[in-house]
């Protein structure tokens, strides 16, 4: 087997056993790091389909971004985030179930009638993937799309800030000036077991 | 097996193979977490499938181009969705998506 078969071969295999890992998972942050390996699995695929502009990208965006964001949102929860509900509904079940069949026959009837006769890759242009050609296309062909995207980029990060910060006003306001009394608290005084001033009490 | 890697079609299995398995995990898992991280398991298959096809035009950019497009929107996509994961969990605090049916009472 040639290295390019084998990196192939390493790569799906990190793909699936990562998505597996994901969804089977009972502890989400091992889930993530199954997401991680997927995501590492299909950049490394990216780059045997001579895409490497997509893979760095796929590196940055997901493994970079996605995977850490996903982590941090399961520490902000703590152990609420590993909920899980044992009595989940059989319709999903059979759902799926019939899911899983059908993509099943469908890839096997779509693939039988041309067993033997499989498309081959050629040799690829050298330009093949890189950024000049994927930027060229993307602003030869692309561009308002692009300009949209960023426009849906900054309408997401507002709508992320908005959605997520919650209800303002809910802490008490710290009066701005203190009382000279509360100014004086220093550590050199001793105190009582609420952290008062002891002598406070004492009068 | 000799051409594994080199053929088309074992990326379009592979990859409807990792599609399957993000679609169960989101009808199976009621942690909305965990099905945020099948939706994403979904559309990195999706970008592969493009990217494999793109192979066999050679010289046209477009499936890389789509796929490009798909990993701005499922960025902005996961934002948006971890901030409503926050904030439907201060309301309820919990992350089971069975919860969530307050519009049913």
């Amino acid at each position: 087997m040639s290295s390019g078969g084998f990196l192939f071969l390493v790569c799906s295999v990190a793909c699936i056993v990562g998505a597996i890992a994901t969804v089977a998972a009972r502890n989400p942050v091992r889930g993530a790091v199954g997401l991680l390996t997927t995501i590492i699995g299909i950049a490394g695929l990216f780059l045997k389909l001579s895409a490497q502009f997509l893979a760095a990208i796929q590196l940055i965006v997901y493994a970079g971004a996605v995977v850490i964001l996903f982590v941090f949102v399961l520490m902000l929860l703590g152990a609420d985030a590993a909920a899980i509900r044992e009595d989940r509904a059989r319709v999903a079940k059979v759902v799926s179930g019939v899911l899983l069949a059908i993509m099943a026959l469908g890839t096997m009837f779509a693939l039988a009638p041309h067993a033997g006769e499989v498309t081959r890759f050629g040799s690829p242009l050298p330009s093949h993937g890189t950024v000049e050609a994927v930027g060229s296309m993307l602003f030869d062909q692309g561009v308002v799309p692009f300009e949209l995207s960023t426009a849906l980029l900054i309408v997401a990060v507002v709508g992320a800030i908005a959605v997520g910060r919650g209800k303002q006003g809910v802490f008490k306001k710290r009066p701005a000036v203190l009382p000279p009394k509360e100014m004086f608290i220093g550590p050199l005084l001793p105190r009582d077991e609420s952290g008062r001033p002891a002598d406070e009490v004492a009068r | 097996m000799m051409m594994m890697g080199q053929v088309l079609e074992h990326y379009v299995l592979l990859a409807s193979v990792i599609f399957t398995i993000g679609a169960v995990g989101f009808l199976v898992r009621s942690n909305i977490l965990v099905q945020l991280m099948s939706i994403e398991l979904m559309l990195n298959a999706v970008n592969l499938a493009l990217v494999a096809y793109n192979r066999v035009h050679d010289g046209d950019m477009g499936g890389q181009m789509f796929a490009f497009f798909i990993i701005a929107v499922a960025a902005a996509e996961v934002a948006v969705g971890l901030a409503i994961v926050l904030s439907y969990y201060r309301h309820r605090s919990t992350v089971l998506s069975d919860e969530a049916d307050a519009l049913k009472h």
